[in-house]
């Protein structure tokens, strides 16, 4: 065991102290103080991270665990709360502790004067905390213990402004949209513990190729459920409605639980369960259909929106059906490299947003925004860069190293189907993005709102959005996770022929997909207006705008029947005979009440009396 | 003690505590409330008196002691409140507090 291990569990020990120190102030603290204490406890955890990462990398990377104690003892269930350190976990380390720290900081900038900041901190900090045990727990029952942990946070920061009742609503559907999910997975734990004994990932991953076939049902069972958990938390289809109202909440919050951390767990939890889905070829490559279905829906999506926040949602959406894709052809280190560019560049787009949102009194509809370019050019730059990665331009962009190796990999395993469905879905990135940029920073400002933008100033608005600018540059894409050894090779690993011609098809698709937005929403504006305001094109933009309608179809199929029978159910007779028990409860408490009148003389003779009658009982009863 | 035998003393005192106890009941201002419970106390200490007298026993005595006390210390919390009953009120009447009514 290396000595950077023994400061492992700092890494979430940090983050929960400061939960711990916010929520005990119980409110007395002041904005500054909260600020200090939610910034730094990540701050620090990054620090840790990184100290450890130069350890791990300077010496031999192989995976190492930290047992800490044992968590429950019952009969051979015994869980630990063990970490485990490897490739993945430090990549993921990195990216929570790291792209959090940054993402903390501007929100000390977002947040200031905002009701309730102490509470605000005190959740990301319970966020990073359950985040960090995720990546980290060595057993599936320690992931999944973070994994409902960064549930509850995303519940609560969703609902963070609950004075609105909409977004108590969003909060809810969030939760319970991804409680399926989690219930799928807690039956997959449940599967896993029944077949192998143990919940320890290391030796599921050793002991499941031995135990099972290929193929075998139990082992497709297994891996369907992890799947299932995946979509939830990933939203994607058919569980991805939650995302786009996950908006409400404020914008770091998208940014560190709904973009770069959270939503991405599920494809943490399908690459760090390989080895089940190796057995199981055909779930895995259910896994990519999938992650295709998805990337075009939420690409299509994501050009009929005018809300900003909800586009980057649906994009973000999208970019994790390239991550599912990139799993289902077996090339999990892709996917993890796109999860770590996405988080840099979809993070910087977040923030770049809450720099227009905040600058703009908190407009955020881009029908009302346009010509910012000018007053917020930290903002706009923000945009292009992150843009620019999202809609991976060639070379110069971290998104098109990440988006070209998961396409390269689908052509190497031979998925041509889903190979065609990333390059649409790269044409789509580009068409949306650049819609996105125009019409927030070009063309004529649309509201006072607009007009009246004030730039954000500071450390704190600064520095994380040129930090994160040049990380989703080519310089983000230099870093390599080390996941060699941590997961199977890839497909592509094996063979060189056609990479070339697909590189050069990627970016001239990203390059035309960028030329073709820019003259359609430059040049043909009118055109394209007219299109959409009548006739075929309109509903076309309805069922795009409403993203294909999945929420009508749940609410009609579920809701909707659901309400129907809770209805019917409330006539019940059986509940009319506990109502009795209640109403004759009721009936003796008003009864007694009105014994209670308050007056001095009525008790002492209410006392007489009972006195008087005690007395005759013990003088005659015998 | 010759003459006055037992029972007119413990008559005596069931009558004092009769009316002490009606005037407890019935009475609404609080001065005359307290009296009603002086009353009543003294007419328990005159039965202890006449009956620790019949049957010449000094227990009498000593209950008397202690109900005389009870009573010094019963007088002192209820002429406090009936003094913040006043400041708070500015009346005597018991019936106007009524607050915890229900």
């Amino acid at each position: 065991m290396g000595v950077s291990m023994s400061y492992l569990p700092l890494t979430f020990l940090l983050p929960l102290l400061g939960t711990f120190i916010l929520a005990l102030s119980r409110g007395h603290m002041s904005e500054r103080g909260s600020v200090w204490v939610g910034v730094s406890s990540v701050g620090l955890a990054a620090l840790v991270t990184a100290f450890i990462t130069i350890q791990f990398m300077s010496g031999d990377q192989s995976a190492q665990t930290l047992t800490l104690w044992t968590w429950i003892s019952v009969g051979n269930f015994t869980p630990t709360i063990g970490l485990a350190l490897d490739g993945l976990s430090i990549t993921m380390l990195g990216i929570i502790t790291g792209v959090g720290f940054l993402i903390h900081l501007f929100a000390a900038w977002y947040m200031r004067g905002e009701e309730g900041i102490t509470r605000f901190f005190a959740y990301m900090n319970l966020f990073v905390f359950s985040m960090v045990l995720l990546v980290l727990g060595d057993n599936l029952m320690l992931l999944f213990l973070g994994w409902e942990g960064v549930g509850i946070c995303s519940y609560l920061l969703i609902g963070y402004y609950y004075r609105d009742s909409a977004n108590g609503a969003a909060a809810f559907k969030a939760f319970l949209i991804t409680r399926i999910g989690d219930v799928f997975l807690a039956i997959g734990l449940f599967l896993i513990f029944a077949e192998l004994g143990t919940l320890n990932i290391a030796a599921i991953l050793e002991q499941a190729p031995a135990h099972w076939a290929t193929g075998d049902s139990l082992v497709r069972w297994a891996a369907l459920m992890f799947l299932g958990g995946a979509l939830g938390k990933s939203a994607q289809l058919p569980l991805h409605t939650w995302l786009a109202d996950a908006m409400a909440g404020p914008t770091p919050v998208s940014a560190l639980i709904h973009a770069a951390t959270m939503v991405t767990a599920g494809v943490y939890l399908i690459a760090r369960m390989h080895g089940i889905f190796d057995l199981a070829p055909d779930v895995l490559h259910l896994v990519g259909v999938i992650g295709a279905a998805t990337l075009l829906m939420a690409g299509f999506a994501a050009l009929a929106q005018t809300d900003i926040k909800r586009i980057l949602a649906y994009s973000t959406m999208s970019q994790i059906g390239y991550m599912f894709l990139a799993l289902g052809v077996g090339a999990y280190d892709s996917a993890i490299f796109h999860l770590m560019t996405h988080a840099f560049f979809k993070a910087l787009l977040f923030l770049s947003a809450g720099a227009v949102i905040v600058s703009c009194h908190h407009e955020q509809d881009m029908r009302k925004l346009g010509g910012l370019w000018r007053r917020l050019p930290l903002a706009y730059m923000g945009f292009i860069v992150g843009g620019a990665a999202l809609s991976a331009l060639p070379l110069v962009t971290a998104g098109f190293y990440s988006k070209d190796d998961i396409l390269w990999q689908s052509l190497a395993a031979d998925q041509k189907g889903l190979l065609l469905a990333g390059l649409v879905g790269a044409l789509l990135t580009s068409l949306y993005t650049v819609r996105l940029i125009i019409g927030t920073f070009h063309g004529e400002m649309k509201s006072d709102h607009a007009r009246n933008a004030e730039p954000g100033r500071g450390l704190q608005h600064g520095l994380p959005l040129i930090l994160l600018a040049v990380l989703s540059t080519f310089i983000g894409a230099m870093i390599h996770p080390p996941l060699s050894g941590v997961l199977p090779a890839s497909p592509g690993e094996s063979t060189e022929a056609g990479h070339t011609a697909l590189e050069l098809i990627a970016a001239g698709t990203a390059i035309a997909g960028i030329a073709l937005a820019a003259w359609l929403f430059l040049r043909k504006r009118e055109a394209l207006a007219r299109l959409v305001s009548g006739g075929p094109g309109a509903s076309l933009w309805t069922l795009w705008n409403q993203a294909w309608g999945f929420d009508l179809l749940f609410d009609r199929l579920l809701v909707r029947p659901f309400r129907i029978l809770v209805f019917i159910l409330r006539r019940d007779i059986i509940d009319a005979l506990f109502g009795l028990v209640a109403s004759i409860t009721k009936g003796l408490n008003a009864g007694l009440t009105r014994t209670q009148t308050g007056r001095v003389r009525t008790y002492a003779t209410s006392m007489v009396l009972g006195a008087t009658v005690v007395l005759i009982f013990l003088a005659f009863g015998q | 003690m010759n003459g006055i035998p037992m029972e007119h003393g413990l008559i005596l005192a069931a009558i004092l505590f009769a009316i002490g106890l009606a005037g407890l009941m019935f009475r609404r201002n609080m001065v005359f409330v307290l009296m009603s419970l002086e009353i009543m106390l003294n007419s328990a200490g005159l039965a202890f008196i006449v009956a620790g007298t019949a049957w010449e026993q000094p227990e009498g005595q000593a209950m008397f002691l202690l109900v005389i006390t009870l009573a010094a210390a019963e007088a002192s919390v209820g002429l406090a409140l009936l003094i913040q009953l006043y400041q708070r009120f500015r009346t005597l009447d018991t019936d106007a507090v009524s607050g915890m009514r229900g």
